[in-house]
């Protein structure tokens, strides 16, 4: 079945006042795709995502979900779809089970109470008050109403944002779970580890468009570079320039981030750093800081906008 | 968008989510516990209160003054003190003047240098003119006059027409106001606020059993609500329930439904606690004092009266009150629960119009 699509966008607009929160964006979700929305705070991800979910609707631009549409299927969509949104705060007064309970009773069909709380690991929690929970149980108990439904797309809009690491693994786990069933995944998240960890395809989005789509390792690898050297001189650089950088060995691409800082997007470490110490040393210059890390989906949004992704 | 599609696949004649939205609500109330008190015990302290007030106290005593140190002044307060009602004091006219501007003696008589007897007293007050009769009558007994014809008092305290029996039924409908309008106002806004009415919106949920569950819920409460006010009106203060328990539970249904509806017209749209509880306020303030809780709505000018009578709560008042104090008959009732009837079915059908649901 060539239509084996979950989602299908196309020539998406929405405006808001005067912000244009998404701007002809396209998107292709198969069946069985665990598929990120990958972009800073703003950058339409958000509005992308509650279209899909049938609760906004768009300026222009077509909407496929499951092979149907919004305007005529919303209450049998409504049944097969499984959604988490950013920002709920569910009734606070309520047991985990009571509000799980509640959930299931909108579906006509979906998975048993006790399986759901298992599954988000919340069984000692089971008859505790919602509003006790951290957040990261609160984040697990929202994934259990999403999904107690038995949905074959699930829609998760930021989901770890604002969690410790131990809990976003656990989230991260449930996804994987998710996933190993076939179901399809849209996720937006504004991590790019969550990303490369978690989706078979990612699109970068920018200003409301798609600015970058590809597998995790495809755009890393667009960069033609798979690491990244970041240096902060002590004192004056002035001596030094992106193109004596640009050809030391194992250097594709050099620029200064601001006033003594430099990053270079380098293809072989083990050659690049040895080169770039005896360039320094030669020039006189002293090293305040050396760093290096793997090319990154990050690195990719830095390439593409000369900005950075994460607001921290 | 509509999610009331006729072919869900649940038909059953109670569904599974309006029973699990209903005693979801049932449940965050009764976990709030000042929720309970407002509810419960408020209008059962108010009431003590009243009654505590109002009961029924021997017939008061007024104070009055008589102005001066002359002969005639002893003479005049003699005659006035041979009415048990009256308590007389002789004062300087200093004193006297403070004594009737801080208003602890009604009425100052005044012996003339002529002979005549003065009354100072504020004509506007009731206890006023009431100290200037009693104290009158008995100045002119002293003063030798007979009376012309014997009479008799028989005192008549029925149950049903003391001040008691008219606040309970008011205290009732303001109790079925306030607990609708703020029971589905707060929480609806509240979901609204925390993006829970979008999340909800987001599953198969069915919009009508969602406000519907609000409804059920308002009403499992109120049974409580009504049984233990009437129940200690009854039981402490002996007043009656006249009419029939089915008249009284239709009233008190219409009633529900009426501010059921003034609460979700009001909720519609608000997405701040702070911006629905104004409205709650403008629409619940002139319904406390208009119609009639604490006393009756009938004192206010002829002119405004077709208005105040179409209010919900003087309906939900005049309607409580003919059925439990006079057992009047659906002919009485009737046109009162039809008004309740109407503005239920305007105020739901704005606000299903006007809902916003994220």
């Amino acid at each position: 079945m060539s239509g084996a699509l979950a989602v299908s966008v196309r020539a998406l607009r929405k405006r808001y006042d005067d912000v244009v929160a998404v701007d002809g964006l396209d998107l292709e979700i198969p069946t069985g795709e665990c598929f990120g929305l990958l972009g800073p705070n703003g950058a339409g991800k958000t509005t992308t995502v509650e279209i899909c979910e049938g609760l906004t609707a768009p300026d222009e631009g077509d909407v496929i979900v499951l092979g149907r549409r919004w305007a005529t299927d919303e209450r049998a969509l409504r049944e097969r779809l499984g959604i988490q949104l950013q920002e709920t705060q569910l009734a606070e007064k309520l047991t985990v089970a009571e509000t799980v309970r509640l959930f299931r009773s909108f579906y006509a069909r979906g998975r048993s109470i006790d399986d759901v709380i298992r599954l988000v690991q919340l069984d000692e929690k089971r008859d505790g008050r919602v509003g006790k929970l951290s957040g990261g149980q609160k984040q697990r108990l929202a994934l259990a109403c999403a999904i107690v439904g038995d949905p074959e797309l699930l829609f998760l809009d930021e989901p770890t944002t604002g969690l410790d690491p131990q809990s976003r693994r656990q989230i991260w786990d449930l996804v994987e779970e998710f996933k190993a069933m076939g179901r399809t995944l849209l996720l937006t998240t504004h991590y790019m580890d969550e990303a490369e960890r978690l989706c078979d395809r990612v699109a970068i989005i920018d200003h409301g468009k798609v600015i970058a789509l590809g597998t995790p390792r495809d755009l890393i690898a667009s960069l033609g570079a798979e690491h990244v050297v970041e240096f902060v001189l002590a004192g004056s650089s002035d001596s030094l320039s992106d193109d004596s950088l640009r050809r030391l060995e194992g250097v594709r691409a050099a620029r200064r981030i601001d006033g003594n800082a430099w990053e270079l997007r380098v293809s072989e470490l083990h050659r690049t750093v040895p080169a770039l110490l005896a360039e320094l040393a030669q020039r006189r210059l002293q090293l305040a800081e050396l760093r290096t890390h793997s090319a990154t989906l990050e690195d990719v949004f830095v390439h593409l906008t000369g900005r950075q992704l994460r607001d921290e | 968008m509509s999610n009331l599609a006729p072919d869900s696949p649940r038909r059953r004649l109670i569904s599974d989510s309006l029973v699990q939205l209903s005693s979801v609500r049932f449940k965050e109330f009764i976990r709030e516990p000042e929720a309970l008190f407002w509810t419960f015990a408020f209008p059962i302290l108010l009431a003590i209160g009243l009654g505590i007030a109002f009961r029924n106290r021997p017939a008061e005593i007024v104070h009055i003054a008589v102005v001066g140190s002359s002969p005639e002044a002893s003479r005049v307060a003699a005659a006035a003190r041979a009415d048990s009602g009256l308590a007389v004091e002789v004062l300087s006219p200093d004193s006297a003047s403070a004594a009737i501007r801080t208003g602890r003696v009604a009425l100052l008589v005044v012996p003339q240098p002529d002979g005549r007897v003065q009354y100072q007293f504020d004509e506007t007050r009731p206890d006023a003119r009431n100290a200037r009769l009693l104290a009158d009558n008995a100045i002119q007994r002293g003063y030798g006059r007979a009376d012309q014809v014997r009479v008799s008092e028989a005192h008549v305290r029925e149950r049903g027409s003391r001040y008691i029996d008219f606040v309970i039924p008011g205290l009732l409908g303001m109790n079925i106001m306030g607990s609708s309008i703020w029971g589905l106002g707060y929480t609806i806004v509240d979901a609204r606020r925390k993006k829970l009415l979008k999340r909800l919106v987001a599953t198969p949920m069915s919009r009508a059993e969602f406000l519907v569950s609000y409804l059920v819920s308002r009403i499992a409460l109120l049974v409580g609500e009504v049984v233990v006010l009437l129940g200690f009106a009854a039981l402490f203060f002996g007043v009656p329930v006249r009419g029939s328990v089915l008249q009284l539970t239709l009233i008190i249904l219409a009633s529900v439904f009426a501010f059921g509806g003034l609460g979700l017209l009001i909720a519609s749209r608000a997405r701040t606690i702070e911006g629905a509880s104004g409205l709650m306020n403008v629409a619940m303030m002139p319904m406390w004092v208009l119609s009639g809780v604490f006393f009756s709505s009938e004192n206010f000018p002829k002119a405004f009266q077709p208005l105040i009578q179409a209010l919900p709560l003087t309906a939900t008042n005049n309607a409580l009150r003919a059925s439990m104090l006079r057992g009047a008959g659906w002919t009485v009732v009737g046109p009162e629960v039809a008004l309740l009837a109407l503005w239920a079915v305007a105020t739901l059908w704005l606000a299903l119009k006007w809902f916003r649901w994220r």
